[in-house]
């Protein structure tokens, strides 16, 4: 399969601040590809870098077979990058931001309406509106357009869906399948873990590192021990009873359940009896299938006893 | 279940011009509770809690918050409630303490108690060596654990919590939900919105708004099962879809958040 992207120790320092340390992955051509981590973990940084908009402090970066840093001007002609901020023409309206977007490509919104047909047709109606009176899932999708409008080989969409409904955030997944189809290579990164199943692969970032990049189900197959969801009427009880507990490994509120992990094989007539004694009498456990979070969780356990 | 009620909302009305942002919102909530209170962009979410917190009017219909009445006593409200939103609440040229003392005082506990509730939180957020820290130097999910700890500094009988947890990492945010099954085993109600659906099968109850109406209110579980839903996420888009464009056209054409 041939690479998108293939990045290799990239570091970037900001004065004393390490953004990003020894940075290394490959995006194949065609995959959806997942960026996951939380805020000041390095995403933007690392997509400003990929967009070739930053230059790195080490390592190497091959866009698309040409490096990052000699062969941006190239490469700027098949990247559509669509940042964190909202950051089209407020002033413009919807019509005037695209077919600026367009020409500054050197192409026209005619030339490429298919690629951006089912997208922009839902703002479409609005094209005489400002762009600073569309509401937020409106901007997204004239952000995107704009970002495709001059048809790149890569899209990089940093955090695409935050402080979107999620509604909103369901129908541009549904999109980015689309465009996939259309063989764009999408490079996307989010905050919500929950989104790591829309992507074929992702990468799962913490101050700077990745922890680990896999299919999304091997991610969740990987999560090593036996893990147990445990429910009763008050959770919070529950849950400090669970911590008590001498066999408890970890415990973590998940909804309207605790995931909790033990030192024995399965948790027993000791645990029940622990629980009674702490006045949980209707406590249900069940073995449970870990998620990403199970496993970003678990993680970053280890990283933590790593740097201690 | 014979439980106390803290916020009850009858027949909420509020228009702006022409557009209803609420229409005829009727719910309870209850002490102790943790209430999660969703809806997509624009359905209405964000007026209403402006109402529930005294900063904004009702057009009709009876709002009583912590016993006052949110027409004729909004600064009682506001008194007995606290408030912590998504963008971060706290002053960044402050010190950690500075920001505790500042907030205490203007919620008019004395010097006494300042001090003593200060040392206090410091000690349960292993947060002593950062005392004199400058709020900027410290970390997103520190920062998110302190306002929420000074939103719930004078003891409110409700908190309204408006996204807290967007952005942060997952460890951060399950250490911020003990903190607010914490505050509601104490007794004081959590109100809370969130757009991470997995977030909201925390709550004990949940209600759905779209359009200006709450069009679901339950617990989580009682919702799926009513929806035939795997998750509150499923119930989410099978409920607040419909009406979801015209919502967002409304809401660019009066320019309201």
């Amino acid at each position: 399969m041939s690479k998108a992207i293939e990045s290799s120790g990239i570091c970037k320092t900001f004065g004393d601040r390490q953004a990003l340390k020894n940075i290394t992955f490959d995006v194949n051509e065609g995959e959806i590809f997942g960026f996951i981590g939380p805020d000041g973990a390095g995403k933007t940084t690392l997509f400003r870098i990929i967009s070739t908009l930053m230059l790195p402090d080490r390592g190497s970066m091959t866009i698309l077979g040409l490096d990052s840093t000699k062969g941006y001007r190239k490469l700027r002609e098949n990247i559509g990058y669509m940042p964190g901020r909202f950051s089209l023409y407020l002033d413009l309206t919807v019509e005037e931001n695209l077919n600026f977007y367009a020409s500054v490509f050197g192409t026209t919104v005619e030339e490429n309406y298919e690629l951006i047909r089912d997208i922009y047709s839902h703002i479409e109606p609005f094209r005489k509106r400002l762009a600073g009176r569309l509401s937020g899932g409106m901007k997204q999708k004239l952000a995107l357009s704009c970002a495709l409008i001059h048809k790149p080989r890569l899209l990089v969409l940093d955090e695409p869906t935050t402080g979107v409904d999620t509604v909103s955030r369901t129908e541009f997944w549904e999109m980015l399948r689309k465009l996939k189809q259309n063989g764009i290579t999408i490079v996307v990164s989010t905050p919500y873990v929950d989104e790591a199943m829309n992507c074929d692969r992702v990468a799962l970032i913490q101050e700077g590192q990745l922890m680990l990049v896999d299919r999304p189900q091997n991610i969740r197959d990987g999560f090593s021990r036996g893990l147990f969801s445990a429910r009763a009427g008050d959770k919070y009880r529950l849950l400090l009873a669970l911590r008590n507990y001498p066999a408890t490994l970890s415990v973590y509120p998940f909804g309207d359940s605790i995931h909790v992990t033990f030192s024995e094989e399965t948790p027993g007539r000791e645990l029940s009896e622990h629980l009674l004694r702490a006045g949980i009498a209707d406590a249900v456990i069940s073995e449970t299938k870990a998620g990403i979070e199970d496993r970003f969780l678990e993680l970053m356990e280890k990283n933590e006893k790593r740097n201690q | 279940m014979n439980r106390k009620t803290v916020i009850k909302v009858r027949e909420l009305v509020k228009k702006f011009g022409s557009f209803v942002a609420n229409d005829k919102l009727s719910f309870d909530v209850y002490e102790g509770e943790i209430f999660g209170f969703l809806g997509a962009n624009g359905a209405g979410k964000t007026t209403a809690i402006r109402i529930l917190t005294g900063l904004l009017e009702p057009t009709s219909g009876e709002v009583m918050v912590a016993g006052f009445d949110a027409c004729r006593q909004p600064e009682e409200i506001k008194k007995n409630i606290g408030y912590m939103c998504q963008k971060f609440s706290l002053y960044e040229d402050l010190t950690i303490r500075e920001n505790i003392m500042l907030y205490g005082g203007i919620y008019g506990l004395d010097r006494k108690t300042i001090k003593e509730r200060t040392e206090r939180l410091l000690d349960k957020l292993r947060f002593r060596e950062y005392g004199d820290r400058l709020i900027s130097a410290l970390p997103l999910g520190l920062k998110q654990k302190l306002a929420f700890s000074v939103a719930v500094f004078h003891e409110p009988r409700i908190v309204f919590l408006d996204e807290p947890t967007g952005g942060v990492d997952p460890l951060t945010r399950r250490q911020f939900w003990e903190m607010i099954y914490e505050t509601a085993s104490a007794g004081i109600t959590v109100f809370v919105t969130t757009h991470y659906m997995d977030e909201a099968e925390y709550c004990d109850r949940i209600s759905i708004m779209s359009d200006g109406r709450i069009v679901a209110l339950d617990t989580p579980s009682e919702l799926k099962r009513k929806y035939d839903a795997r998750s509150v996420e499923d119930v989410f888009v099978k409920i607040a879809r419909p009406g979801m464009k015209h919502s967002q056209e409304t809401v660019a054409i009066n320019g309201l958040g």
